[in-house]
């Protein structure tokens, strides 16, 4: 079953990474066909019309397949205002927009909601910013963006500390967890013995889980109580992140690089800062082999400490990010495939598959808390093992 | 996406899908050599196949 | 990877940095510890009783164990007590019955004797009483008949003769 699952994960990372082929072979099926409705067309022009203005392109009209890969991104990267659903014919955007803190020759705070979906320049203090394709950059009261030869705009950016979409899910996630795990420790409060009630019975296997699958055999039972806290806070913030990613409420959290780099970089401060002398000593002077090889492995072994983590990072970032975009991608099946398969028949089949996928997601969400977690406790547990061990170094 | 991107994601995949697959049917006999030790084996299973995963879209992404 | 490098936003980094930092410490020092220790005290607690149980167990059937010996050590004890008893008893009976025979024996020997002697007595006292009789009998014979001689002895010797037969 586990098996199989990685395989389909790998799958849907293919899918992921080959969308984009399979898009331009349906933009060129589909610009044959101009068979694109007029208000798409005008709904199109509009949004670009902006865009259009500074870049010196031919006006082009956007495919069913086009924009539904421009949605996945936008979906996949962050955004300034939470949006939950938009009307297209209209150019009306259902949701709220969220704070926008830049710190510029001071700390320059307003709501997102001034930049309209970046089609106004903001003005704050004599300086101009644009929103452009989900970044802040600043610019002149025009508005101009200047692009280089691979057509990334080279304009300057503030420092930016706005709380995005993310930073908002993640604010919410963790208040969730607050109130959760602080309602789970409240029973305790008059003796060990006090059963937990409700929705706390649900979350005390799941601590024990992580204590005795994860902590335990991986750290050893005499050290584990030190970093249970760390490793409760992580398990728990991924899963629920992931689990709420899957709901139509838009999170990408895990998805987004900064935020899985930022989990890596705390188990490898962890990891290092928690390591005994031998754990050093296997690093940069491995024992039980002969001098030229000591010497040899120990850009490898520093190599190996630095890799964990970037595949930690690598890993959870990708598995979320693919899931989300085959997700997307069979929900878009109801309207690219509207005319070959009929309304009803394109929206069976992308119903039947994304439903399917979406158990599968919940699966992999669950999954990704546990390799994370169990893996760090894995670092950790190497790092401050006493004893000579013979483990595969990778 | 360039055509040797591609070739090299697909050989990635290949590489990755075997290695998956050794690591799947090993498990198998392992569990069907000692079924008393499934859940050890399986969570040894998951770690390697993680590690796997890992290097794979490690790969996949440093290509991309 | 350009991609990814270009995706990197400091701001959601330092955000999730402060946010984990505050769920490790602030949920560490408010959830996680309390609910990590009293897991450990409810397992120590659970194995705690479960010893205690076995103890008692063992106390227990260590205690039957002793109950039944006293048990039988009491039986035994209250039967020699009772085979004592017995023969106290049988030892006290026979001891009464010798000495009331003996005490009856004592006594019949006594009656006997003073019997004896008041037979005694009463036989002497009679004889004399029969020599006085006989006397004053023999005084008014010898006064009336010392007159006649013959008479006189033939009496006597026919009062004699009488007297021998009481």
């Amino acid at each position: 079953m586990v098996t199989l699952k990685k395989s389909l994960n790998l799958l849907a990372a293919v899918i992921f990474t080959a969308s984009s082929v399979f898009s331009y072979a349906q933009t060129n099926a589909q610009n044959l066909e101009k068979s694109i409705e007029e208000t798409e067309q005008s709904v199109a022009e509009t949004l670009e019309a902006a865009e259009e203005a500074n870049h010196e392109h031919p006006i082009v009209e956007k495919t069913q397949a086009q924009k539904v890969q421009d949605h996945i991104t936008h979906h996949l990267a962050d955004d300034y205002s939470f949006v939950f659903f938009s009307d297209e014919a209209e150019g009306k955007n259902y949701g709220f927009s969220l704070p926008v803190i830049l710190i510029d020759n001071g700390l320059k705070v307003f709501m997102s909601s001034e930049f309209d979906y970046g089609k106004k320049v903001v003005e704050k203090d004599g300086q101009f910013y644009k929103l452009y394709h989900g970044k802040i950059y600043k610019t002149d009261a025009a508005g101009t963006i200047d692009y280089d030869d691979t057509h990334h705009p080279t304009n300057e950016k503030p420092l930016d500390f706005s709380i995005t979409k993310n930073v908002a899910s993640l604010l919410f996630t963790t208040a969730l967890i607050f109130v959760m795990f602080l309602g789970l420790a409240k029973t305790y409060k008059n003796g060990a013995n006090n059963l937990p009630k409700g929705f706390a019975r649900a979350l005390e296997p799941m601590v024990l889980y992580v204590r005795d699958e994860m902590a335990i055999p991986n750290i050893g039972k005499d050290k584990y109580r030190k970093f249970m806290p760390y490793l409760l806070s992580v398990f728990f913030l991924i899963f629920l992140l992931n689990l709420l990613g899957l709901t139509p409420l838009g999170f990408n959290v895990t998805g987004s690089i900064s935020v899985t780099a930022c989990l890596a970089i705390f188990t490898f401060i962890i990891t290092q800062f928690s390591a005994n002398k031998d754990y050093w000593k296997h690093i940069f002077w491995m024992p039980g082999v002969p001098v030229p090889m000591k010497i040899m492995l120990a850009p490898i072994e520093i190599l190996g400490a630095l890799i964990k983590p970037f595949s930690l990072m690598v890993r959870l970032f990708a598995n979320i990010t693919a899931g989300h975009s085959v997700v997307f991608g069979l929900i878009a099946i109801i309207f690219v495939m509207k005319e070959a398969l009929g309304t009803g028949g394109a929206i069976g089949i992308g119903f039947f598959l994304s439903t399917f996928l979406v158990f599968l997601e919940i699966l992999v969400a669950f999954l990704q808390a546990f390799i994370f977690t169990m893996l760090s406790s894995l670092f950790i547990g190497m790092a401050v093992a006493e004893h000579e061990h013979d483990e595969a170094h990778h | 996406m360039e055509l040797p991107n591609i070739i090299g994601a697909g050989l990635i995949v290949i590489g990755a899908g075997y290695g998956l697959g050794k690591i799947g049917s090993s498990a198998m006999d392992a569990i069907a050599r000692q079924p008393e030790a499934a859940g050890k084996i399986q969570t040894a299973m998951i770690i390697i196949g993680a590690l796997l995963e890992g290097l794979a879209f490690g790969a996949l992404i440093l290509g991309k | 990877m350009d991609k990814l490098i270009n995706d990197f936003s400091f701001g959601l980094f330092f955000w999730q940095f402060i946010i984990l930092l505050v769920v490790v410490f602030v949920l560490g020092k408010f959830a996680w510890k309390p609910i990590v220790n009293a897991l450990e005290a409810r397992e120590e607690g659970i194995a705690d009783a479960l010893a205690a149980a076995e103890n008692a167990k063992r106390e227990m059937a260590n205690l039957k164990a002793d109950n039944e010996k006293l048990l039988v050590e009491a039986r035994a004890e209250r039967d020699a007590l009772l085979k004592e008893a017995r023969e106290i008893k049988d030892q006290m009976i026979a001891d009464a019955k010798g000495e009331a025979e003996a005490q009856g024996q004592k006594l019949i020997a006594q009656a006997k004797a003073v019997i004896e002697t008041e037979k005694a007595a009463a036989v002497s006292e009679l004889k004399n009483q029969v020599s006085s009789i006989s006397i004053e009998i023999a005084e008014k014979l010898l006064k009336d008949q010392l007159a006649d001689k013959e008479a006189q002895s033939k009496l006597v010797e026919k009062m004699l003769d009488e007297v021998k037969l009481n």
